[in-house]
């Protein structure tokens, strides 16, 4: 049974592509493609403007080159920046309206939209290239006056909402990845969680990467009010392709006081061919800030795809008593790389992050853990703990850990841990004498190593990111 | 600056002898710290402690000719009188005197260097700079199966004869087969401002026992930079103890690169900081064989506005399989304007391997404190106790008896 599992999926599953002609922008990323783009998607003034204000911001940043995995340089002229479906162009009304093609594509990716609002409960925003497809159970949330749709969507709705908090957390002086994403985003999800709600379901976006040559630069912003409680969840597929596509996102998460935001992400872009041809860069900036007091914010990730994952999930711990934390599971294989971890910066008073990374590195990838916790001189009384782990499959893989910690304050703690070594044989002899073959006693120890990460996940999540560890470490042992 | 160099450096050239080999290597490393300049925040190594920054705050110009012409006096009261041991003494950078009077003199062979290491590294400009204007380079070679029979004692002395001057000085050691010997590393200044940048070179065979001890206890104004390169051979074993203290600036930089099986290198540190100081230990162990294994463990008790920063970093080369790597770096912050930095980092390509480290930093524990006053101690001696029971296993890892009871007299701790 575990075998035709595993050879269902052995190949990239998600490789295929959707034949649906699409309406592009101009190739290139100049002033006129950014007005093109804030033009089709009928954008206020003030946002072309901000837009505008973050390319002149761009012309004059430097791409970072800092990180462990190198990749070609990238041609920005090179790069259609906005690309919708043609069917598109006016927006369907509701599921029925949908091209059937599309709705086919997220049947083979597994969120069948209609069932899945009859069987999971969890309200699904799809995001298709750069436009938002389709937002299912939208009435039981409006009851609740929470607003969940597409970032478009709220800019032409609740505009005073997205002109306050939009770039609260991720200026567009920040660096080079997440200033480009602020000149060229095209669409991505909204939240808002009015006062005193708890969101009665689980959140959920998925992504796709359909056409060649686009980069995908969506961006999210949710903002719990204060005393609410929302739990997000993303996922992430695009199709096999020989070239290597750039995925820049910005998410950004505001948490006013006792206010708790929990976001998941479980990222299985396609990760190249098992030569290291092809497959997404994916280069995405994840700020939380925790405004109010009492907040939190907990960053949950299975990162198994991608040719190279880039990214800091992080946690501005401002108001006082405000909790930040991160767990992780990062899994690279053959030519795989990945340089993630997170940021926990300390401002406010009493306050508290856990980091718990899981790095496995198997074939020929390179894994690195990379992270930064800073207590600064106000934060008293906070607390600090890391814990990451790394596990080797072969002597041609990497696995690192480069942490940054800071403590300017003499009434805070900070510990953290790392270890790094391989399956030990005993546990492997153990589990084998017992009837497992050598890979199924691989895959229960990796689930074993995995599992204080992935008891973080939703119900729904977990089983699939179970799979997806199992999956991504096929055939890199014996 | 770029001018002053050329010009001190020409001097510098025109009032000593340097062979025309010599002299080349010298101009290449000058074009080499000219292109780079002091290294900055901007490099990852110094992201913690701008030298550059620190210098021009805390020196301003800086002149780079060293007049080692001038004969210096030795004061013999300095001297370490509670064990018999063997002295090297440099005064501003110079070596004044070389005495092994308790080793057999035909087993262990001086010698000055025409061909120095270039050690040409794009991230340390400092060892292009110590290239370029240190004195002639003296190596000691301890030969196979000589054992010192007393240790040697380093006293760098620097007089108030300088200032605002960089001393650059560079020393080699090689221990061929089954040799060893112990060093401390003593420190003695009596001069302002300068900004002093060692280079130490240590070769070891196989079997070779190092011991090397450095002891920076005498307050001053000085800004230092010391760099200790260690190559090691199968079976070789490297102790380094750091104690770092009374400077204003100070970075300790350690690099071992374990180059045969069984080789193992321990690295032990201490920062005990007060006042405005700003110390730094940087570790660089690289395993680049089988079953080589690396020990670090660094304490910093940290008060006042002083800082003190860790960097460790264990490579793990894919050959070198069986790898034991592990660290741990703690610090207590007793004051709210002290501050400590860390990055303890792994490096590995190896998968049968054993290595972590670990970090912690906060403030001394409560409860610690609460049961030694509720025994009848005052605060002042429960804080004091405990902070000297937290240094005190760092001391312990000591291995020479003889050693270990003179540095703990020496620093304090008991």
């Amino acid at each position: 049974m575990r075998d035709k599992q595993i050879e269902d999926l052995k190949d990239y599953k998600y490789g295929f592509s959707t034949d649906i002609e699409s309406f592009k922008a101009p190739k290139g990323l100049n002033e006129e493609v950014i007005r093109f783009i804030s033009n089709i998607k009928k954008e206020p003034d003030w946002l072309l403007q901000w837009r505008l204000k973050a390319f002149e911001r761009l012309k004059v940043l430097k791409e970072p080159d800092w990180q462990k995995a190198k990749y070609p340089k990238i041609d920005y002229q090179d790069l259609y920046y906005y690309s919708a479906p043609k069917s598109f162009k006016e927006k369907p009304k509701n599921l029925e309206d949908l091209d059937p093609k599309l709705l086919e594509t997220y049947k083979k990716l597994g969120i069948p939209l209609q069932e899945q609002k009859r069987l999971n409960g969890i309200a699904v925003d799809a995001v298709f290239d750069s436009v938002s497809v389709a937002t299912t159970f939208k009435d039981t949330l409006t009851e609740k006056g929470i607003i969940f749709c597409s970032i478009s969507e709220a800019i032409q709705k609740h505009p005073d909402l997205v002109k306050k908090y939009l770039g609260s957390v991720i200026p567009i002086t920040d660096h080079f990845f997440a200033t480009l994403n602020s000149a060229v985003f095209t669409d991505g999800s909204f939240v808002y969680i009015p006062p005193n709600v708890k969101c009665p379901m689980e959140l959920s976006t998925y992504f796709r990467i359909n056409a060649s040559d686009t980069g995908q630069f969506e961006r999210t912003l949710i903002i719990a009010d204060k005393g609410s409680y929302v739990s997000y969840l993303e996922g992430c597929t695009a199709p096999m392709r020989d070239e290597n596509q750039l995925h820049a996102a910005n998410v950004e998460l505001i948490a006013l006081d006792d206010a708790e935001i929990k976001y998941s992400t479980v990222q299985n872009w396609y990760p190249g061919d098992k030569d290291g041809k092809g497959g997404i860069y994916n280069f995405v900036t994840k700020r939380g800030l925790c405004k109010g007091k009492n907040s939190k914010i907990s960053w949950t990730q299975v990162e198994t795809g991608s040719a190279i994952t880039w990214k800091y999930p992080s946690c501005i711990l401002k108001g006082d008593n405000s909790i930040g934390e991160f767990y992780s599971i990062a899994i690279t294989n053959n030519h795989q790389k990945a340089d993630t971890g997170t940021k926990m910066i300390h401002l406010g008073k009493n306050t508290k992050s856990k980091i718990i990374s899981k790095g496995i590195s198997a074939g020929k990838s390179d894994m690195t853990y990379r992270g930064l916790v800073d207590i600064s001189k106000n934060a008293s009384n906070s607390t600090n703990y890391t814990q990451c782990d790394s596990l080797l499959m072969g002597n041609k893989c990497g696995a690192h850990t480069v942490p940054y910690i800071k403590n300017k304050n003499s009434n805070s703690n900070i510990a953290h841990e790392a270890t790094t070594s391989k399956i030990s044989e005993d546990q492997l002899h153990y589990c084998q004498q017992r009837g497992l073959n050598q890979e199924e006693a691989v895959g229960l120890i990796v689930n074993g190593f995995c599992k204080e990460v992935l008891q973080q996940l939703p119900m729904e999540f977990a089983v699939e990111a179970q799979k997806l560890v199992g999956i991504s470490l096929e055939g890199s042992v014996g | 600056m770029e001018q002053k160099l050329k010009t001190d450096f020409d001097k510098f050239i025109s009032t000593s002898n340097f062979s025309n080999q010599e002299i080349k290597l010298k101009k290449q490393a000058l074009d080499n710290f000219l292109k780079n300049g002091f290294p900055s925040r901007k490099l990852e190594n110094w992201k913690f402690s701008d030298i550059k920054q620190i210098i021009q705050k805390n020196i301003g110009e800086l002149a780079f000719y060293n007049n080692y012409n001038i004969e210096n006096e030795i004061n013999d009261d300095i001297f370490i009188k509670e064990i018999e041991h063997n002295k090297i003494v440099i005064i501003n950078g110079k070596v004044e005197r070389l005495s092994f009077e308790y080793e057999e003199s035909d087993k262990i062979n001086l010698t000055t260097l025409d061909n120095f290491n270039q050690n040409s590294n794009d991230d340390n400009s400092l060892l292009s700079l110590n290239n370029s204007f240190s004195n002639k380079i003296h190596n000691i070679l301890v030969k196979k199966n000589y054992l010192f029979k007393k240790p040697l004692i380093i006293y760098q002395i620097t007089n108030e004869k300088v200032s605002n001057t960089n001393i650059n000085f560079q020393l080699n050691f090689e221990l061929e087969e089954n040799s060893s010997i112990k060093i401390i590393n003593l420190s003695d200044d009596n001069s302002e401002k300068n900004f002093i940048n060692n280079l130490f070179n240590f070769n070891l065979g196989k079997n070779a026992i190092l011991k090397n001890y450095k002891i920076d206890k005498k307050s001053n104004t000085n800004i230092k930079y010391d760099y200790s390169s260690i190559t090691q051979k199968e079976n070789s074993i490297s102790e380094t103890f750091i104690f770092s203290s009374a400077s204003e600036y100070i970075k300790n930089e350690v690099s071992c690169n374990l180059e045969g099986q069984y080789s193992s290198a321990f690295i032990n540190g201490i920062h005990l900081l007060s006042k405005n100081k700003h110390h730094e230990i940087r570790t660089n162990t690289n395993h680049l064989y089988e079953n080589t294994k690396s020990y670090q463990l660094i304490k910093s008790v940290i008060d006042e506005s002083s800082k003190s920063v860790y960097q460790g970093k264990i490579y793990v080369d894919s050959k070198a399989q069986k790898t034991d790597g592990y660290q741990l770096s703690k610090a207590v912050l007793l004051n709210e304007q002290a501050e400590f930095n860390a990055k303890p980092e792994l490096e590995i390509y190896a998968d049968d391997v054993k290595c972590s480290h670990g970090s912690a930093s906060g403030s001394l524990d409560e409860d610690s404190i609460f049961y030694l006053m509720s025994r009848g101690l005052d605060q002042k001696t429960a804080k004091e106790l405990l902070i000297n029971g937290f240094l005190l296993d760092v001391v312990e890892k000591i291995t020479d008896e003889e050693i270990k009871i003179l540095l703990k007299n020496m620093i304090g701790l008991n």
